[in-house]
Order: C-alpha cells, then structure tokens, then sequence
C-alpha cells in the first residue's frame, strides 16, 4: 500500500516537491534560530509566547477532525461515515505531529526535550498534555493503517484488536482538548484564561474547525482522485460544524458577559486590548473583530439547507468557520493573554519573518503527512473499485 | 550508565529519611492542621521593602545584585535580563488607571522595588514540567536549575508579577568578561532566570547582596530574615507596621512584604 505514496501524478510530484522545499526554507531558518536563540522571534519578557504556541493550540483543535467521524459511526452506526474515519484519523495524525513540531521550536533548549520524561512531574500539565498528544498520536495510527492494510487485500478490517482501541481512541480524544485548556485556565494573574469554561470552548471550536478543514480536504482528494464516498457524509457533517461554531460563538459571548456585566478589572482588560473596547488600536483588533463578523456570518450562511447541499457554497461556508476560528486561537487567545503585562503595561507583540518562516514549514510538514497518507487511502480505494 | 551522583544522594537520603519517618509524619500532621497556612516550622526568607527609605535616585542593590551574578545587561524591555528592578508604585501594585488620583501624592509614580517573591505557593513551580524551578523545602526559597530548564516558558506564563525573564540572546554577549564573577555561574541563551534571594551568598553565612548594598549605600530600605523567626527583625517590622504584598488575591502568599 506504501507504493501509493511514492507513485503519482506529475501535480502529485510538483505539490510534494512544492511543500519539500518550503520545508527546506524553514529548517534553515530554525538552524538560525537555533544559532542565535529565540530573540530571532517577535516574543519577548512580556509576551513569552507567541505564534509558535498559538499554532499548537489550534491545532490540537483541528485533530479532533478524528472524533466527529469516528465516534457517530462507531458508536451510532452511522454508516454514512464508514468511508471517512480513515480520513478523520489521518488528518489527527497530521494535526498531532505538527502540534508536537511547534512545542519543540518554541523550546529554549530543544535538546533537552528528554528531561520532561527523565524527570516526570505530575504537577505539571505540560507533562499530561505531552502525555495524551502521543498517545492519542499513537492510537490513530495503530487504528489507522491496519485498516488500510485490510482494504488492500479486500478483507473486513480486524475489528478483534481494532475495536477496543478505536472505543479507547474516541474517550481519549476530548482529553487532548482539555487538556490543552488546563495548561492555560489554571494560571492566576493571566484573567484572559483563568476561566473555567475554557476547555468547553476549546472543544467546542475544535469541533468546529477540524471537521470543517475536513470536508474541504475532503473534496479536494474527490477531484484530484477517482475515488469518492459520494455527498451524503458530507451533508451529516456540515450540520456538525454548525452545532459546534454555534456553541463556540455561544462560549464567546458568555466571556463578554461575566468579564464586562461584573466590571472587574482584570478580566476585562485583554478583551479590551484584543478588540479595541476604548478605541486603542493594534494590529490584532481588526482580526479579532474579522472572526466574530465572520463566524458569525458562517454560521447564518451555513444555517440555510441550500448552503450545506450545494458543494461550492458548503466549501466557502467551511473556510469561514476555519478562519474565524484559527483567528480566535491561534492569533487571538495565546497573545491576548500577555497583554496587558503582570505591571499592566501593554507591550505588544508580533511575529517576526523568521517566526513566520518555520511556522510555514511545520504547516508544510502537516500538510505533506496528510497528502502521502490521504493519497494512499485513495490509491488504495481506487484499486479496489477498478 | 549507572547511577549518578545527584540520584545516588536522592536514594541514600530517601532510605536515611525512612528511617525516622515516622517521628517526621508526627510533626508534620500537627503544623498542617490549619490547612494551607504558610509553613511556620524551619526557616522561611523573607524581605521587607521599607519604600519610605527608599531613594528614589539610587540603584546600588540593582547594581549589586546583577554584578554579583553576572546578569547581562541588555537594551530593550522585548530581551532585558532583571532580578531586582524598579517601577513605579502604581505599575508593581497593579493599581487600575481610573484609581490613579487616590493614590497618595508621595507614592505616585515613585519608583518601587521589585523582585521574585519567592512565593510560598509558587505557581511557577506547580507548572514547570521538569523541576526546573523548584521550592527549597527547608527555607522556602524558590530556585532555578540553570542545566535542567528546557526554556519552555510555562514558568514566565505562570508568574503573576512577571518576576522572571528569558535569555532570547546569549547573555554572553552582553557580559564584561573581564570583570565576571566566579563564584556564580553565567547563563546561556535558552533558560529562565530570576532572583534567588541569593541563596550562595546565604551558604555563606552572608545577606542578600540587594540587602547589603542597601545598608551601605542607601538607607537601609530593604530588609532580610527568617519570617518565621519571632525576634528577626522582618518579623518585627511585619508586626509593627501595615505591610502589604503584591496580588494577595491571588493566594500565592508572597515573601516580599512593602511598607509604603
């Protein structure tokens, strides 16, 4: 089945080779910064970290793109879904190795990575988090390619061993979400996260996010392959997407209530930074008001049946609710909690080319992963069709 | 391979400590009975900011204190390296701008002492994923461990007075090497440092080198003691004067009490 990967088309070999030497770009730019240490960033003492944790934390997200196929079928039977799991679990799969790429750039000292395993500390949530990021990696993947091993020699995949693992896979995959909450919502003096609806937001947007980038890689592998599983999933999902940017937007709101009905200080003040509440301007304002007109505006678009079934517009309606989301984590939250400082100084922050530069190629590196693996689910298929 | 020297002391000292374990439990069941009170029993470190005393142009105890442990000194708040630094009262108390006038005409905008504060419930340490950061049991003092930390920064994510910064560059580059001191080591880029309440100079049987500048060449604002100690002279000053402590809210129990 890996044959798939290595033979394909001549776009197959350009995008490949395309996301190669992004890749390429960005490792040098890390060999930079690893000479010169992390002052070649936009991060500073007042916002320690930056672009590099907020991608992390939105991806953890996306990799809940697994959940939201696997569990209705599974647990629903829900058979219109029976083609994609595999899809849903690769692109976690994807999403997980990438988180782990922009924890590892973000370290001072990368090489010592190992001492959080050499010296585990409970108390620590960057050692759960650490904890259930490679164990839900390592489920997907044991999940994933015996499965296609199965469907390349046409057998019924070997639900004996499988079975168990995918129940354990679809427990464990809210706790990546909560986790990654818990590394935020537990710290005094940082208003911004210290709420105790953080981890429902995160879940709540990551099942948003993950399924809508889903179905949009979804539609891309129909037309640059021959294989498809037909619309029906696709419609199933979309009303997923929906729910979940509803109660996302939901989750929104109710931090603007408690933080401005109660007026206390603190927990209004990166809000206000974030969208310009008393007129001060910074180049975050306009991005954060551009997600909540545009999560919004999604939500209302992707309300309609017409939306949702016509794939053109479905598509727009996903890549909506994508940004909308990405802004809220992975520009928004992470920064917006820095500022203002612990002295209540507003020092800002932003990402420098360089910053920009590595981040491009972890994205690279994910995107890459996904393509081999995506390419070889449908190779696969579109043998045993033929 | 094998055992090194740090894990060989950690397993000789475990067995030795089993073996008056139980006398250990006894005392320590009786001093927690109040819950999370701050531990009353042993040494505990701590300072007294008198900011009456303070003038407003020194900095001899900034100047000790980064010479005696090589802290570089780099231009810029984004990559500057501080232990002890001043800002103004109204910034180290986080006092809201709309409260600005009912500050107090001789506290406003005064530059104010500011320091790790070697909190009783470090939320620094409860974060860092390595021990990296940890709290000394026996006097309360929160340290670093320079070769452990990964630079991952949860620690500086955590501090709720921003007391810790981050070598984005290497401080090498930033040091007189002429005039280093070697008793204390340098830093290299990629790991947190902060105040250590000068914990050699305390091997020593010496003050803090903040401490001392402060007797010498200023007025004597900063104090230093065991808290815990009911003749000390923080101790004293604690009882007999209102003291306050930055984000008390925050149940962090600071050791860095002010007098304004």
């Amino acid at each position: 089945m890996f044959d798939k990967i290595i033979y394909g088309s001549r776009k197959y070999y350009a995008w490949v080779i395309f996301l190669l030497l992004v890749m390429g770009v960005g490792f040098v730019l890390y060999l930079y910064q690893l000479q010169e240490g992390l002052g070649v960033t936009g991060m500073s003492r007042d916002v320690s970290w930056g672009f590099y944790i907020a991608q992390f934390t939105f991806l953890v997200g996306v990799a809940a793109s697994g959940l939201m196929v696997v569990l209705p079928y599974y647990l629903h039977d829900y058979k219109a879904f029976g083609k994609i799991t595999i899809l849903g679990e690769f692109l976690a799969v994807g999403s997980v190795l990438m988180c782990m790429t922009f924890i590892f750039v973000d370290m001072g000292k990368p090489e010592r990575v190992m001492n959080v395993i050499l010296h585990p500390t409970p108390n620590s949530i960057m050692f759960w988090d650490m904890t259930v990021l490679s164990v839900y990696l390592l489920l997907n993947l044991v999940i994933a390619f015996p499965m296609v091993a199965a469907e390349k020699k046409g057998l019924p995949p070997p639900y004996w061993y499988l079975k168990p693992i995918i129940y354990l896979s679809i427990a464990w995959a809210p706790l990546i979400h909560t986790v990654t909450a818990f590394l935020y919502a537990g710290l005094p003096g940082r208003h911004l996260w210290l709420t105790a609806i953080m981890a429902a937001r995160f879940l709540a947007s990551a099942f948003a996010a993950g399924p809508a980038l889903l179905i949009i890689l979804y539609l891309i592998l129909t037309r640059v392959t021959n294989w498809t599983a037909g619309d029906k999933p696709l419609r199933k999902i979309a009303q997923i997407v929906v729910y979940a940017m509803i109660a996302n937007m939901f989750f929104l709101g109710l931090e603007f209530f408690t933080a401005f009905y109660s007026k206390i200080p603190g927990h209004t003040h990166s809000l206000s930074y974030m969208f310009g509440i008393h007129g001060e301007m910074n180049w975050l304002v306009p991005f954060m008001w551009a997600s909540v007109i545009i999560g919004l505006g999604s939500i209302v678009f992707m309300l309609f049946p017409q939306v949702r079934n016509n794939n053109k517009t479905l598509v727009l309606g996903c890549i909506g609710i994508f940004v909308a989301c990405w802004i809220d984590k992975g520009l928004g939250l992470i920064v917006g909690g820095f500022i203002p400082n612990p002295l209540n100084y507003v020092r800002e922050y932003t990402p420098t080319l360089v910053e920009l530069g590595i981040s491009a190629a972890i994205f690279a590196l994910g995107a890459l992963v996904i393509t081999v693996l995506y390419k070889m689910v449908a190779g696969v298929r579109e043998e045993a069709e033929a | 391979m094998g055992m090194d020297k740090r894990n060989f002391m950690k397993v000789s000292g475990l067995a030795f400590l089993g073996l008056g374990s139980e006398v250990k439990a006894g005392n320590h069941s009786s001093g927690n009975e109040q819950g999370h009170a701050a531990d009353t029993s042993g040494v505990r470190w701590a300072m007294v900011v008198d900011t009456r005393k303070c003038k407003e142009d020194c900095t001899a105890c900034i100047d000790a204190c980064h010479t005696v442990h090589n802290v570089p000194e780099i231009e810029g708040t984004k990559h500057e390296i501080m232990w002890i630094w001043k800002a103004p009262y109204e910034h180290v108390f986080a006092i809201e701008h709309k409260e600005y006038r009912l500050i107090a005409d001789y506290l406003k905008g005064k530059p104010t002492m500011t320091l790790c504060n070697h909190c009783d419930e470090p939320p620094c340490v409860r974060v860092c994923p390595t021990k990296a950061t940890f709290k000394r049991e026996a006097d309360g003092i929160v340290m670093m461990d320079y070769h452990r930390c990964i630079g991952c920064r949860f620690c500086m994510a955590a501090c709720p007075y921003g007391s810790r910064s981050f070598n984005y560059v290497d401080p090498q580059k930033h040091l007189d090497l002429d005039s280093l001191q070697n008793h204390f080591p340098t830093r290299t880029k990629g790991v947190v440092e902060k105040c250590n309440f000068c914990a050699e100079r305390l091997a020593n049987g010496q003050i803090p080198a903040c401490v001392e500048a402060c007797r010498k060449d200023g007025e004597g604002a900063l104090v230093f003691g065991d808290l815990n100690d009911p003749n000390s002279k923080v101790n004293e000053l604690i009882r007999k004067n209102h003291t306050i402590r930055r984000k008390p809210e925050l149940g962090t129990m600071p050791m860095v009490y002010y007098i304004v």
